[in-house]
This record gives structure tokens, C-alpha cells and sequence, in this order.
């Protein structure tokens, strides 16, 4: 997922009549499903790890914005290019809708881009992998964004206010980049052998780092159940993996494409494909720093904001400096 | 008015280059800018530099769009964008210079902006419709262009002792690159005597005043004009032409004839 | 760490004739940065045809814990709503 494994600082969740009454009523109010706004007293361990999930949902749309990025100069049709341009620009947006929404838990955005900088915060796995062809675009669009997608949908709903209004404008804008996605390859498809062979090469890239976007297995997790339990995270990982499996699976049947598992079968009793288990120990690696492009796409955030400081400086000069013509302006004219 | 009669076929040719060199700039252009996404110093920047691009890409398709009607041999704006080679390009040099920092993208955006705006304004009253048409759309986003360009770089003029020097800097190395905007060939003679296009060089006092002003407003320093640089009308480009082609028509090139 | 771009809170009136609404925030520089930067940001689909910003820190904002004593007593004056009134069917629409 955009927000993968975020802890929570619980040892276990509490019960009602463990709580002091403060916080008692704070999640006697999120059991009730109202929502918890700015400056209204939270516990401390909602604040932060709220910190934490909307921070890296952030990161991973501005370093989301790379891989897709690096295609917008080969886009093949004008077409195609300035539909790509929206894309990854809309990405630019979620990730500011995000960053506003954190702040409102006393964060700035400038110490959130530190975390990201210095290597502390994490992002989404799924933006460590290259894309290699432009069929990896169109995978990306279908794949990832349609993973994400299942993830934000349940988030317009959850307890924080801020974060909730921020998904239900991200789940609004997002609903193109799905189908864009899909679009390419469909259009893919129809085309030349080489064309075909660039999808289900796209496919066979991608399918597992997507299925590894979910995280691992939380059922015994004492992270998820609090942030359940806040109404900050609202499925399982494994609930949402088997959703979207199953929704993908005929989606790529539709293509002509062939699901690099050797273990996927649907189950009649369970009503859902069974599947295989992602490679962990690459998920693991690709967290800590490993993945293939995990030093190019932090490179690429830490030079832009480095190179950009002169910029975001001169802006705040001028600034200041106006405004002190304005005031002495005004002290003339009286 | 002339009273000789025209040669529908010349006309036809040189409506055709006319096309060419006003959507290669949105081309070129838009294609620099859309470099920037992902890459701002600011998310802000970020996503209104890409509207830019957007706009530009926009007008690319219906310019080139209308240069392959008027051409009438079946070629698309795709077309046109993706399979011509370097000397069949049009745009001006100014658009294919490398972006640098980002206060030279916003400067060779200024210094563009203040040109395609009065070049616009004046296309809106074109004897020809369709391009009056497409000029009426164009103008509305491209006065915003200046808008925002124009006062970024007052700002950073004016702001700190080394957003100045580097807004300085990249001024003096792009004004050679201004004087293209206004020379005029025989095509501009002919196109502005019908009125379809207005004389380049009427457009200089208009982009003189709207860049002195900005300049004085953000105590930058307007270079002398000396030797201006040219060639993109007419197909000479420089070298980093050809890079902007190998990758914007890396797919059409490698897979001929797939659609995607 | 240079001192970060201020905080704005953005307004936009969808379409003629309504409110402005809250839509989200941003940074700038100033105030006319803000209005560019909301028209860039928060318009991107034609949602717009009015900006208002305004600087997060000069918003005066009611307390929580005040939102007791503030709210509820208009909750006992239902007269205040055309609900509380049964008008009998035969009039027609009132």
C-alpha cells in the first residue's frame, strides 16, 4: 500500500475500561464514527502514528510521481503525453493534499521532506522498481493505482477529518488513472507481437511487487488492530490482497495475459482465487533500501529540494521585502 | 491590400510553414517544461509548471493539427510531431535551450510568453478563421503564462542576492536568442500583407515595454542587443534539437506503423 | 533549514451564485503567490470561478472544548426549522 507497515507505538490495544476518561470518550467517539478534527485532544499515539501513515501515503506520491515521470518526454502521441503530464501532475497534487492534511497534526511539511531526505521516513515499496518500456506505464496505472485504490477508497471513511476529506478529493481525481492505464494496454494488446510481449513483460515485472504493495500478513499484528481499532487503517493486508487478485485476475483474462503464478487457481468453495506468496525477502530488502532504484529516486527528491532552496529563499526575500514597502508606504501616507 | 492574384499553391505552402513554426514552439516548449515534472523545487511549482506544459501540448495538437489539413497529404499532428526529422522542425532556437536551473526555465518562459502573447493577440484578429480560432483558445492561457512567469522572475530579481545573480545570469545568456521572435522572410511579408499573420517586427515595441518593465520591476539589468542568433525558422537548429527527437520519438521510431 | 513558506487555507466559489467553500491548503510566499498557486492546485478540473486565501495562523478558530455551550442550545430551539411544524396535507405545499 502508499502506507505500508506503519507502527503504532501500542504494546496491545486497550480496552474502554482501561482508558482514562479522555480517552475514553475520544474512542467512544471514533467507535461511533464521528470524526476527529484538528486541535480536538487525541492521544498521542493517534497523533503520531497518523504522522507516520499520512507522511508516507505523501512520500510515495511525490517519489510516485518519478517512475512514471521519466516517460512523459517519450510519451508515443501528444495525446498519450499530455494525459500522462495530468497524471503524474494530479500525483503532485495528492501528495500536497497529504502533506496539508499532516500538518494539521503539528508537523510541518519541511520537516516531513527531512524524514524523507535523511532516509528515515519510507515510502511505497512499489516505486523502487524501474519502468522499463512504456507498457510498464500502463501497468503502473492499472496495477498500482488500482491497488491504491482499493486501499483509499475504505480511507475516505476513516476517523481523522482531514486525512478522511483529503482521500475522498484523492479518490475524486483519481478515478482516471486506472483506466489510462488499462487503456494503454488495451490499445497494446491490439498492436504488433513486439507490442503484446512489452505487456505481458510489464505484467510479469509487476505483478508480484503490486500484491507486495498490501504488506505482509497483519492478522497477528498489534499495529493493525490499534489503527483498526482508531479507524486509521479500516481491512486487513490480506483481505485487500485477495480483493484485488480477484479483481485483477479477469482483468488481465480480458487482455490475453498470463499471471506469472504458477499457483493461481480460483476456489470454488471460498469464492476467490487462490494464489502464491510474494517473495518476502525481496519486499524486505527493497524497505530497508535494496530495491533497484531505491538510491535514483532518493537522489532525485534530495536535488530537487537542495537545488530548489535558492528559489524557495529569493521567493521569501521578495516577499519580505514587499511587504516592508507596503508598511512604510502606509506609515507615508498618514 | 495586394491585388495580384495569389498562388493558391504557394499559399498554401507557406500557410503550412506558418503552422509549423507557431505549434514546433508549443511543441518544443512544452515538451522542455514537461522535464521539470516530478523535478520542482517547490510541489507547488511543480504542478503549475505541468499546467503550462499541458497548455502547450494542447496547442501543439491544434496547430500541427491544422498544418496537416492545410497541407491536405493525410499527416497527423502526431505525424508531424513524431516522424519529422531536425531540419523539418520550425520552432525557434529560444525554446530548444536546455532548461538549467529552474529561474532560467522561468526566464526563457518570460521572455517567450511576452512574445507568444502579443503574437496571439494579435493571430485572434487573423483573416483567417481557423487560425483566429485557434488563437482565441490559446490566448486566454498563455496571458496566464505571462501572468505567473512574468512576476516570478520580478521576484526573483528581487529577492535574494543570489536568486538576482542567477536570474541576471540567465537573462544575459538568453537575449541572444530574443532577436528571432522578430525577424521576418519573405513568407512573413507575404502572410502579414494578407493579413493572416501580423509583421514579426510589429510585435517588438509591445515586447519591449512588457520586458523593460518587468526587468526595472526586478532590478534586472536589460542586456545590450548584439549579434541575435537564428536559424530554427528555417530548419537550422542546434544540437540540442536532435537530442529532444531521439527521445520524444524513441517509440514511434523504434515499433513504425504500431499505434498506441 | 531556510524558514518555510507560510501556510494558507483556500476558498473557492464553484459557481456563481454560492458560497465559498473550503477546499484545502497550501504554501506561499504571499498572498498573490496563493491565489496563482490555489488556481494551479485546487482548479485543475474547472472547479473555480472564485479565489479567497487566507493565512492558516490569522484564522481565529472556536474551541473544541467550547463546542458544548457554542452549539447545543440551538439544539432546543427545533422551532428554528420548518420540520417542527405539521401542516396538514390538504394544504399543499407551504
Amino acid at each position: 500500500m502508499y502506507a505500508q507497515m506503519v507502527k503504532t507505538d501500542a504494546a496491545r490495544v486497550k480496552s474502554l475500561d482501561e482508558m482514562e476518561p479522555q480517552e475514553r470518550t475520544f474512542q467512544e467517539r471514533v467507535d461511533q464514527g464521528q470524526k476527529i478534527e484538528p486541535k480536538e485532544w487525541m492521544p498521542e499515539g493517534y497523533r503520531k502514528t497518523l504522522i507516520r501513515q499520512i507522511s508516507q501515503h505523501a512520500h510515495s506520491e511525490i517519489v510516485g510521481q518519478l517512475p512514471e515521470g521519466n516517460w512523459i518526454t517519450r510519451a508515443p502521441t501528444l495525446e498519450r503525453k499530455a494525459i500522462l503530464l495530468a497524471k503524474v501532475q494530479d500525483e503532485a497534487g495528492h501528495g500536497l493534499y497529504l502533506y496539508c492534511a499532516a500538518e494539521t497534526l503539528g508537523v510541518s511539511r519541511d520537516e516531513m521532506y527531512e524524514q524523507l531526505h535523511s532516509g528515515k521516513a519510507k515510502y511505497s515499496s512499489i516505486f523502487n522498481y524501474p519502468t522499463l518500456t512504456w507498457a510498464d506505464i500502463g501497468a503502473i496505472g492499472w496495477l498500482v493505482d488500482g491497488a491504491a485504490i482499493m486501499n483509499q477508497v475504505p480511507l475516505q471513511r476513516c476517523s481523522y477529518g482531514p486525512y478522511a476529506r483529503a482521500m475522498v478529493r484523492i479518490c475524486k481525481e483519481e478515478s482516471f488513472h486506472q483506466r489510462q492505464g488499462y487503456d494503454i494496454l488495451m490499445k497494446m494488446v491490439k498492436g504488433t507481437p513486439a507490442q503484446k510481449a512489452m505487456v505481458q513483460d510489464a505484467l510479469n515485472r509487476w505483478w508480484w511487487p503490486s500484491l507486495m504493495m498490501f504488506g505482509p500478513s497483519d492478522d497477528a499484528s498489534v499495529h493493525s488492530a490499534q489503527s483498526m481499532a482508531w479507524k486509521i487503517k479500516q481491512n486487513s493486508n490480506d483481505e485487500l490482497r485477495q480483493k484485488f487478485v480477484d479483481q485483477t485476475v479477469p482483468q488481465a483474462e480480458y487482455l490475453g495475459l498470463t499471471v506469472p503464478d504458477p499457483d493461481l487457481k480460483w476456489n470454488e468453495e471460498k469464492g476467490g482465487y487462490d494464489f502464491g506468496e510474494p517473495d518476502w525477502e525481496e519486499f524486505f530488502n527493497v524497505i530497508a533500501g535494496n530495491g533497484p532504484c531505491n538510491a535514483e529516486r532518493l537522489d532525485a527528491r534530495r536535488k530537487a529540494w537542495d537545488d530548489g532552496a535558492w528559489f524557495r529563499d529569493g521567493l521569501t526575500a521578495h516577499a519580505e521585502k514587499a511587504a516592508g514597502r507596503r508598511a512604510a508606504a502606509k506609515i507615508a501616507a498618514e | 491590400m495586394a491585388t495580384a492574384a495569389v498562388d493558391p499553391a504557394a499559399r498554401q505552402a507557406a500557410l503550412f510553414e506558418f503552422l509549423a513554426r507557431i505549434g514546433d514552439n508549443a511543441l518544443i516548449l512544452g515538451h522542455r517544461v514537461s522535464e521539470w515534472c516530478g523535478h520542482a523545487p517547490a510541489l507547488e511549482e511543480d504542478i503549475a509548471l505541468a499546467n503550462t506544459a499541458l497548455d502547450l501540448i494542447g496547442q501543439t495538437q491544434l496547430w500541427l493539427g491544422l498544418a496537416g489539413e492545410v497541407e491536405d497529404k493525410g499527416r497527423s499532428a502526431d505525424d508531424l510531431a513524431y516522424l519529422r526529422d531536425g531540419y523539418e522542425f520550425r520552432n525557434i532556437l529560444l525554446v530548444e535551450r536546455p532548461n538549467g536551473d529552474f529561474g532560467k526555465t522561468l526566464m526563457r518562459q518570460f521572455l517567450f510568453d511576452a512574445w507568444h502573447y502579443l503574437l496571439l493577440k494579435a493571430l485572434k484578429g487573423s483573416s483567417d478563421r481557423r487560425i483566429a480560432d485557434i488563437a482565441e483558445k490559446a490566448f486566454k492561457e498563455v496571458s496566464y503564462h505571462l501572468d505567473r512567469s512574468r512576476d516570478l522572475v520580478i521576484r526573483l530579481g528581487d529577492g535574494t542576492a543570489e536568486s538576482h545573480s542567477r536570474m541576471q545570469a540567465s537573462l544575459d545568456e538568453l537575449w541572444a536568442f530574443t532577436g528571432e521572435m522578430f525577424m521576418s522572410d519573405a513568407l512573413d511579408a507575404e502572410l502579414a500583407e494578407a493579413g493572416i499573420i501580423p509583421a514579426p517586427q510589429s510585435l517588438k515595441p509591445g515586447w519591449d515595454e512588457i520586458v523593460a518593465e518587468a526587468l526595472t520591476e526586478g532590478t534586472l539589468k536589460k542586456p545590450a542587443d548584439g549579434y541575435m542568433h537564428r536559424g530554427g525558422r528555417r530548419g537550422v537548429h542546434t544540437e540540442h534539437l536532435g537530442f529532444i527527437l531521439a527521445e520524444m520519438q524513441f517509440l514511434q521510431r523504434a515499433y513504425p506503423g504500431a499505434t498506441w | 533549514m531556510s524558514s518555510e513558506w507560510p501556510l494558507w487555507e483556500v476558498f473557492i466559489r464553484g459557481q456563481h451564485g454560492l458560497n465559498h467553500r473550503h477546499v484545502g491548503s497550501l504554501h506561499a510566499p504571499d498572498a498573490e503567490m496563493a491565489i496563482n498557486n490555489a488556481r494551479d492546485v485546487y482548479t485543475r478540473r474547472n472547479e473555480g470561478v472564485s479565489i479567497w486565501v487566507v493565512r492558516s495562523a490569522d484564522i481565529t478558530a472556536s474551541a473544541p472544548s467550547e463546542k458544548g455551550p457554542l452549539f447545543d442550545p440551538s439544539n432546543s430551539k427545533v422551532y428554528r426549522h420548518p420540520t417542527f411544524f405539521d401542516i396538514p396535507d390538504e394544504v399543499g405545499h407551504m
